[in-house]
């Protein structure tokens, strides 16, 4: 399949962007790594107008560490935190989760913001993300607004994006020293977008937590308060005191039937808990 | 051996261009005026066409069946007793019998353009009830695909060697057992270009095939043209494994389009079109039962067995080579004094099955050595030992087993203790006993099976299919300057055979193989051959570029001879020369004196000169029978249903290897085929017969990662029957791996109540196998 004609352009700043995005008439589609569009285009399942090359917008391409808040510009790619070429506040997470997504060429490519704007409830970082407490920024000819990212994907492959508006970039909140962190995903095969996805970042000493079950059919399901999970109490021994059955029964509240699903989500949390509490000393991708 | 001549390890020739990105495929070829062709395709597994409407803009672009003028559906006939004959529209018309059947052709600047008038063609259908399950498709009151066949079924056969005599054995074992289907997937998909030579009157058919000259045949019958109108052109191919050894409506279509328009006309098959529209294989349906004594000896195996033949009957292979093969080579390398099998080939709405690495070897090799391993468990006794206690013996060769087949030579036993002992089984088994600290389950699978390979007239002239073949040939041509060419009507993608041909040559002739061209792949340039299948090349052709070396080493000696001024019985070949009592003479001299100084030649010279065309059989053309002895280990996570392969060792026997690298590489891709069926590949259709994956993204292929380091170990029994003891291995690697994964899987599951039946073998299965399992004893408690 080779996709229908469109007109491509690549604005050079960010206003030239927003202008373009605002006044543009027809079905306008954004790209920047084109890992997930890329295909789309080819097999004819979207047939924009427009598409619009955004990684001329050299903010785009820019991270930097404010305060306690890492900034990653919307297209940073999956290779660029892999490969350590941004800084990094979470002690490895990200690094980890980027390692891990598909193969390398399409790291090379694929960018956090174009992930999180196509939002495939398999993606990692849709859940990586929300367990980290990260939050994003949206910006229009209009104004800038900034939502936390569990508030931005609102479903499979759907997103809280107003028209005019685009994604700038990503904060991910610094993991204080003390924080557990853990994030295992479940894939048939090595590359292979996952069928189940855990995440949890623990603080034992303040007993609060936040825990994600993710690759559903819809959003994430995130835990905002993670101490259900753990019988009412996050401290040092979160590990033992993990209750599959309180996960279980959340995923069959949020609609999911399939004992057998159900079973492979909460195996594969109960593995991130583990790991976070018994993080492994190398930086190498967790898939199980 | 000579370090270039039959058993030297070379790295492959072909690698230069082709591991240097320089390789000619069909994808790569430029003509000027050359336009793309998109397919309308049918959306509907089954449905009557009420009509199709094309925009006034594109009618001279678009070609339906109304066009198609005198051009004849492909008809894939068996001689087969009861078989029922599909005729494959090259363009649908009244009704379409599966997704992605063609309906209209669209030609473009490109194929972008193409694909936008094919998306402005509208099919009014009708929709049917779509037979999309091979078992409900034999009830009655199943829709019917054919329906002037008054039932769905293509082919029945039945063998029944004195079943009626293992029936009061004290185990009997009965399971169901079944393959997914699966899709080809070679790296390069089809493809064709055809132009018209107006000097040559020809039509030239640039086209990815395993077989040219089969090729022009069905060209020639479904387009009325004489055969000397067509010229096959088969470049590079990126990989056949079964799939570019069938005519394709596609080529048909293209052919006349070309005719039609004048200008070059190309076709390349995206991977969608690939998936969900043509490289169908593999679905098999067995219930099966051996018989066996206490000590695991067999008594017999009775089986039922269906295979999902798909809409359409392939050529050249037709529908029924699958199932009826399945009644023939069940029992593998086992000696056991009953048998039943009955199949059915049955129709469907999906593509066509094609004959894919092993065709039916691979089903039956599952279904037999899991009911072994069944049979083992149900006897308190090790797997290996159900095998030994049935395995053909080397003292009983040459044997003719239950469904006569001939096995020419082995030591299957040997192969067996082999694997056993690479693998270390008491290691693993004491392993398994102190069990894994991270939770999973280890488990030791064994699969031992034969590979007939190279058979020919007497095995095909049974099948009645429109191809079976005869004496190969090959054509050896000394260059004035001493260089050599083969000739071969075979084809070479992925086999190795411009080494491994040329490895022959030199040990015949000694012309060093770096000067030795293999000409493949041109019906101009080569002589007749039903071409590269059924691991046939390294037997048949290997035999008859032997053949021709040799009488042109004889003719060589002649010449020779006189310019040493001997007679040729005092002279001898060696290294490339005529050695005489007095001297001798290289073969650079002989062509020399051949081509451009014929005034030195005797006048008695044979005036056939220095290029010769030979045909060969083996001594016997049933076969050769290549084995080997799988045996996997595992770890599997019963929680995720995650399966780890730990260890991976094949024992094999090809006879003679002509090259040991090329036999290692083709081991080594058909473990990763057989890996893919065990564990990953499957294309799925719901009840309206529509393909569930479009991209491999759904279709799961192993990668690097998924594919073990497996240990190989050769023995050499040579085929008494072939020019050099060889034997065919192209497609065992394939074979094996389901069989010897699932069975490891079942002994790592075992002790949870667990038996995998199913191949691939997912994670989904696994765990709701164990979750079904561990429910079972609670429900159990609950009852009582």
């Amino acid at each position: 399949m080779k996709p229908a004609a469109f007109a491509w352009e690549r604005p050079a700043s960010l206003d030239a962007l927003l202008d373009r995005v605002a006044q543009a008439e027809g079905h306008v589609k954004l790209i920047a790594g084109g890992q997930s569009l890329g295909p789309m285009l080819a097999l004819r399942l979207v047939e924009p107008d427009l598409v619009l090359d955004i990684t001329g917008v050299p903010e785009l391409r820019q991270a930097r560490v404010e305060g306690d808040v890492l900034v990653l510009g919307a297209c940073v790619t999956h290779a660029d935190i892999e490969d350590g070429r941004v800084p990094d506040l979470t002690g490895g997470a990200l690094q980890r989760v980027a390692a891990a997504i598909a193969y390398r060429p399409v790291r090379n490519r694929g960018t956090i913001g174009g992930s999180l704007v196509h939002a495939d409830p398999a993606a990692d970082w849709v859940s990586a993300l929300i367990a980290l407490g990260a939050e994003i920024d949206l910006a229009s000819r209009e104004g800038r607004r900034r939502l936390p990212v569990e508030r931005f994907v609102t479903g499979a492959l759907d997103v809280a994006l107003r028209p005019g508006e685009i994604l700038l970039g990503v904060r991910v909140p610094a993991r204080p020293a003390g924080t557990a962190w853990g994030y295992v995903k479940h894939c048939a095969k090595i590359g292979e977008f996952a069928h189940a996805i855990g995440a949890v970042r623990l603080d034992p000493a303040a007993g609060t937590g936040r825990a994600v079950i993710g690759a559903l059919e819809g959003p994430p399901l995130l835990f905002a308060d993670a101490r259900p999970l753990f019988g009412g109490r996050i401290g040092p021994d979160f590990a033992a005191r993990f209750d599959g059955q309180a996960a279980d029964a959340a995923l069959l509240s949020a609609g999911l039937a399939d004992a057998v699903a159900r079973h492979v989500h909460v195996t594969v949390l109960a593995r991130a808990v583990a790991q976070a509490a018994a993080p492994s000393p190398l930086p190498l991708p967790e898939a199980a | 051996m000579s370090a270039e001549g039959v058993g030297a390890r070379l790295p492959r020739k072909e690698d230069e261009r082709l591991m240097r990105g320089r390789g000619l495929f069909v994808g790569d070829i430029r003509l000027p005026g050359m336009r793309d062709v998109a397919f309308v395709r049918s959306p509907l597994a089954h449905a009557r066409i009420r009509g199709i409407r094309v925009p006034e803009a594109f009618r001279d672009r678009v070609f339906t069946a109304a066009d198609l003028d005198g051009v004849q559906p492909i008809r894939a006939v068996s001689g087969l007793p009861g078989f029922k004959v599909s005729e494959q529209p090259v363009l649908a018309s009244g009704k379409v019998r599966q997704v992605g059947e063609l309906v209209a052709m669209c030609v473009g600047e490109t194929r972008a353009e193409a694909e936008d008038v094919a998306a402005s063609v509208v099919l009014d259908l009708e929709e049917l009830p779509a037979v999309h399950d091979m078992l409900a498709a034999r009830e009655p009151g199943s829709a019917l695909v054919h329906e002037h066949w008054g039932d769905n079924v293509f082919l029945e056969t039945l063998v029944d060697v004195d079943i009626a005599s293992a029936f009061d054995a004290p185990i009997k074992v009965s399971r169901t057992i079944s393959t997914g289907r699966q899709c080809m997937a070679p790296i390069e998909g089809r493809g064709t270009v055809v132009q018209l030579d107006h000097r040559l009157d020809q039509l030239v058919v640039h086209t990815a095939s395993q077989m040219p000259h089969i090729v022009r045949n069905g060209l020639s019958e479904c387009l009325g043209l004489e055969q000397g109108r067509i010229r096959i052109v088969s470049p590079d191919v990126g990989g056949g494994f079964g799939y570019k050894a069938i005519l394709l409506a596609e080529d048909v279509a293209l052919c006349w389009l070309a005719l039609r328009c004048g200008h070059p006309v190309r076709w390349l098959e995206d991977r969608r079109e690939h998936l969900t529209a043509n490289a169908n294989c593999r679905e098999h349906h067995y219930r099966i039962t051996a018989y066996a004594e206490r000590d695991g000896t067999l008594r017999g195996i009775d089986c039922e067995a269906v295979v999902d033949s798909g809409a359409y009957s392939a050529y050249p292979f037709s529908a029924c080579l699958e199932a009826a093969q399945v009644a023939s080579i069940l029992p593998g390398p086992y000696d056991f004094p009953a048998y039943r099998c009955r199949t059915w080939s049955v129709a469907t709405n999906k593509c066509p099955i094609l004959p894919y690495r092993g065709v039916a070897r691979t089903g039956v090799c599952f279904a037999l050595e899991l009911v072994l391993d069944a049979v083992a468990r149900e006897a308190g006794i090790a797997p290996e030992v159900v095998r030994e206690k049935n395995l053909v013996r080397p003292a009983q060769m040459p044997f003719e087993n239950i469904t006569k087949k001939h096995f020419d030579s082995g030591d299957y036993p040997r192969a067996l203790a082999r694997a056993l002992a690479a693998i270390d089984a008491e290691a693993v088994r004491a392993r398994q006993r102190g069990g894994e600290p991270d939770g999973r389950r280890i488990g030791l699978g064994l699969a031992v099976y034969c590979e007939q390979a190279a058979h020919g007239t007497s095995v095909y002239s049974g099948w009645g299919i429109p191809m079976v073949p005869g004496h190969e040939q090959a054509s050896a041509r000394l260059t004035p300057d001493g260089g050599l060419e083969l000739r071969i009507g075979a084809h070479s993608h992925g086999q190795g055979l411009e080494t491994t041909l040329a490895q022959v040559a030199h040990e015949i002739l000694g012309v060093p193989v770096a000067r030795t061209r293999l000409v493949h792949g041109d019906t101009a340039m080569s002589p007749y051959s039903t071409g590269s299948w059924g691991s046939r090349v390294m037997v048949m052709a290997g035999g008859a570029v032997a053949a021709a070396c040799e009488t042109l080493r004889a003719r060589a000696i002649r010449i020779g001879a006189h310019l040493l001024q001997a007679r040729p019985d005092e002279c001898r070949f060696e290294a490339g020369h005529v050695v005489g009592p007095s001297g001798d003479v290289p073969l650079e001299a002989i062509a020399r004196t051949w081509y451009r100084r014929p005034q030195d030649l005797a006048p008695d010279v044979d005036p056939g000169g220095l290029d010769v065309t030979a045909g060969y059989k083996p001594v016997r053309d049933s076969g050769t029978f290549s084995y080997a002895a799988h045996a996997a280990v595992v770890a599997v996570d019963p929680d995720l249903g995650a399966v780890e392969i730990l260890d991976y060792v094949i024992v094999e026997d090809g006879g003679t290897l002509v090259n040991p690298l090329v036999v290692d590489g083709q081991i080594y891709g058909g473990l990763a085929q057989g890996v893919g069926t065990a564990l990953y590949e499957e294309m799925r259709f719901d009840a309206r017969g529509q393909p569930l994956a479009s991209t491999l993204a759904d279709y799961l292929l192993p990668g690097a990662a998924e594919v073990p380091m497996a240990r190989i170990d050769h023995m050499v029994t040579p085929s008494p029957y072939t020019r050099f003891g060889q034997k065919g291995i192209g497609e065992g690697g394939a074979i094996a791996p389901p069989a010897a994964l699932a069975n490891a899987i079942n002994d790592a599951l075992a002790g949870l109540g667990v038996e995998m039946l199913h191949s691939p073998v997912t994670p989904r299965r696994i765990v709701e196998a164990v979750l079904a399992a561990r429910a079972a004893p609670a429900r159990a408690r609950a009852a009582a």
